[in-house]
């Protein structure tokens, strides 16, 4: 079964080209042209990818993300009209994986996408099990426990935890995290690393606030200790 | 930047413009305030000298013409008696204390006592008392000592004549005089110092209004002058602020026209540029003229998309929106990783071993970006080829504050009067074909300039150092040196 994406865009000149283009990588494209409506076919057929222009008319952008991170962990694309910190992080904090700014052209949609449906798949970690205290990582089930119990993260979040639970006590400057996560280049945006170490720190911290697990070393990244 | 115009354009204007000012508003009050100030001490110490004067000499002259009267009718009356001589009344009188008393009589002068001879008395006096049988008085000098001389005629063609001193009255009419000139000082005084405060005063709103333009100027729309108090003073404050608000309103109206186009763009670009693609991908199965026109759509469709871009973020800038996501960099290593990304990744960079050692602060994502376009401008108009440096500006033995990234090219340089011009919006120098391609947005230069300046940084550029032609661009940025580990 092919990899089915299903794009939120009220602009129905935009939906069409930009069907046109990911149509031409192989990909299945539904559209929807509201919230309302992409989460009908949501429900109806789920995609591998969503991508969300923010822009909405109804509920809106960061709404339909929240709405479908309450019941899936699917990777999510935000689109976003301006480049302001603002709608970058409250994107982010809604829930989606990445994020493009307009306008962008449709190969570097492309590339998010395969980034992300990369990390879909298993990470290539060599450990079966890896324990850091309470917690409990099976990578390959894409699972993490905290003292038996399960926590629910999305792909990203596994993927981002996997990453640093590789070589626990080593030090991940953005950069690194960013090539290995998300696949960008040296100059990736920061903010995507710093918002979903906050995300992942909510879920698995016992106390966000004063992280025990994934700990900030100024100036130079992170790092997660046992 | 066109802070200095008036003084280059006009040199001859700016003699009478500074002398003009050499008396300007505080200048004058204060010496309004001197002057009246000093009009009025003198006025009223010369009135006060003059009516205490006269008022304490008439009070001396007053009691003295009654002491020498009774003095005189004492004399009268010893005559009148036995003694024919006026030597016994003058024992008398001395034995009461008055010793500067003459006495004509019977054609002869009694005997002075000391400087108090008749050879003192002036003649008019004399005559006035003696030939006239008058009553007169008279100020004379002893020996350079004040005295007032009274006359009285005594019967039988005599006269009695007598000194008062008036050193006292000198003495009382100096203190007076001392204390008037201190009033008076005082009164300058603090007459300066009134001047003083209410010049500033003065000129105060004035120079409130001066500082708020100068912000305005510097880009702080938002700065108003508080309201004054003042119905004088309000309405130069109220027309300051009218004037500010319609300017910010005029000015943000023009920038968020601006952003609202690109904006707007923005949606047609993305059905452009989505279905080009798809009409790129099919290429081979066009014919020869098709191809050739998609080629053409293709890259002015990616220009359009970086002119719109480059839109956005100089709006952005505009409306003061940027923040930088700052960090701490290497800078010779984020030169490198900067061209790798850039239109000519192969670029081989050249720095110095403290070069390798300066670290920066700024946003990476924004400087990677001034950089590309430095190369890209240098692609387009600098024959294709660059050299890219990083060096740091200072002696060997100095503190390492700043460092600089150049950019050089082989093209055929930059004319001096356009060096600056180039940084500037849609900036097209004619001169020497700089610029003039078609290719390129026509901010690149003038977004590098806003990053830079951003970065609390400069760029600028000049000639080749090694004299060849083409030009050098140079970005500098404050940095400092990490010491080797």
């Amino acid at each position: 079964m092919g990899t089915r994406i299903l794009s939120v865009e009220d602009d129905e000149r935009i939906r069409s080209a930009v069907k046109l283009a990911l149509e031409d990588e192989g990909w299945t494209v539904d559209e929807a042209g509201s919230g309302e409506e992409a989460i009908g076919i949501f429900h109806l057929r789920p995609a591998d990818v969503v991508l969300i222009d923010i822009m909405l008319p109804g509920i809106d952008g960061f709404e339909l993300c929240r709405t479908i991170r309450r019941t899936s962990d699917v990777p999510v694309v935000m689109v976003t009209a301006r480049n302001d910190t603002h709608d970058i992080v409250a994107g982010l904090e809604a829930g989606a994986d990445d994020y493009l700014t307009k306008p962008f052209a449709p190969k570097e949609l492309s590339a998010r996408i395969r980034a992300l449906l990369r990390r879909v798949r298993p990470s290539s970690t060599p450990h079966s099990r890896i324990v850091l205290g309470d917690l409990e990582l099976i990578p390959d089930e894409g699972k993490v426990q905290r003292n038996g119990e399960e926590i629910h993260l999305t792909k990203t979040e596994f993927r981002l935890l996997c990453e640093m639970a590789d070589n626990p006590g080593k030090v991940f400057s953005r950069e690194a995290l960013l090539d290995k996560v998300w696949g960008y280049d040296y100059f990736g945006d920061g903010r995507l690393v710093d918002v979903h170490v906050r995300r992942l720190r909510t879920k698995i911290e016992l106390d966000p606030a004063n992280p025990r697990h994934v700990v900030t070393v100024r100036g130079l990244g992170y790092r997660l200790q046992t | 930047m066109t802070d200095d115009a008036p003084d280059s354009i006009d040199p001859a204007a700016s003699p009478s413009r500074r002398r003009g000012s050499r008396w300007g508003l505080r200048r004058r009050i204060l010496l309004t305030f001197t002057l009246g100030s000093t009009l009025l001490a003198v006025l009223l110490a010369v009135t006060t000298y003059g009516l205490s004067r006269s008022n304490v000499i008439q009070q001396r002259e007053g009691t003295s013409i009654d002491a020498a009267k009774r003095n005189a009718q004492a004399v009268q009356a010893s005559l009148r008696g036995p003694a024919l001589t006026v030597q016994p009344a003058l024992d008398a009188l001395e034995s009461f204390g008055v010793q500067r008393a003459l006495v004509w009589y019977a054609g002869g002068w009694s005997p002075g006592n000391g400087r108090y001879q008749e050879t003192a008395l002036p003649q008019s006096l004399v005559d006035r008392v003696i030939e006239d049988a008058v009553p007169a008085r008279m100020v004379v000098d002893v020996d350079g000592e004040p005295n007032v001389v009274v006359g009285w005629p005594l019967a039988n063609d005599g006269a009695y004549f007598e000194f008062f001193s008036l050193t006292e009255v000198d003495s009382t009419l100096s203190s007076v005089r001392l204390s008037l000139y201190l009033a008076g000082l005082i009164t300058i005084v603090l007459g300066i110092l009134a001047g003083t405060v209410a010049a500033r005063r003065a000129v105060r709103p004035v120079a409130d209004a001066a500082q708020a333009a100068k912000s305005i100027a510097g880009g702080r729309l938002d700065t108003r002058l508080e309201p004054s108090g003042d119905p004088d003073l309000g309405v130069l404050a109220s027309s300051f602020n009218d004037m500010a608000e319609a300017l910010q309103r005029r000015i943000e109206r023009d920038g968020r026209f601006a952003s609202d186009v690109s904006h707007e763009l923005r949606s047609p670009l993305m059905t452009l540029a989505a279905s080009i693609e798809v009409i790129e991908g099919r290429r081979h199965e066009m014919p020869e003229r098709a191809q050739a026109a998609v080629d053409l759509l293709s890259s002015d469709v990616a220009r359009f998309r970086t002119l719109v871009e480059d839109l956005l973020e100089i709006s952005r800038f505009d409306a003061g929106a940027v923040r930088l996501h700052l960090e701490e960099l290497l800078v010779s290593q984020f030169v490198r990783q900067a061209i790798g990304v850039s239109s000519l990744p192969d670029i081989v960079l050249t720095t110095t071993a403290r070069a390798e050692r300066m670290l920066i602060t700024g946003d990476r994502r924004r400087l990677a970006r001034a950089v590309a376009n430095l190369i890209d401008n240098a692609r387009i108009h600098g024959g294709g080829d660059a050299r890219v440096g990083v060096i740091v500006p200072v002696d060997d033995d100095a503190v390492a504050d700043r460092v600089q990234i150049s950019v050089e090219d082989l093209g055929p340089g930059v004319p001096v009067d356009e060096r600056r011009l180039i940084f500037e919006r849609f900036a097209r120098g004619g001169g020497a074909g700089r610029r003039s391609g078609n290719d390129g947005s026509g901010l690149g230069l003038a977004l590098v300039a806003e990053h830079i300046r951003l970065h609390g940084g400069d760029v600028w550029v000049e000639s080749r150092h090694d004299g060849r032609d083409g030009a050098r661009f140079v970005i500098e940025l404050p940095a400092e040196e990490v010491s080797d580990e």
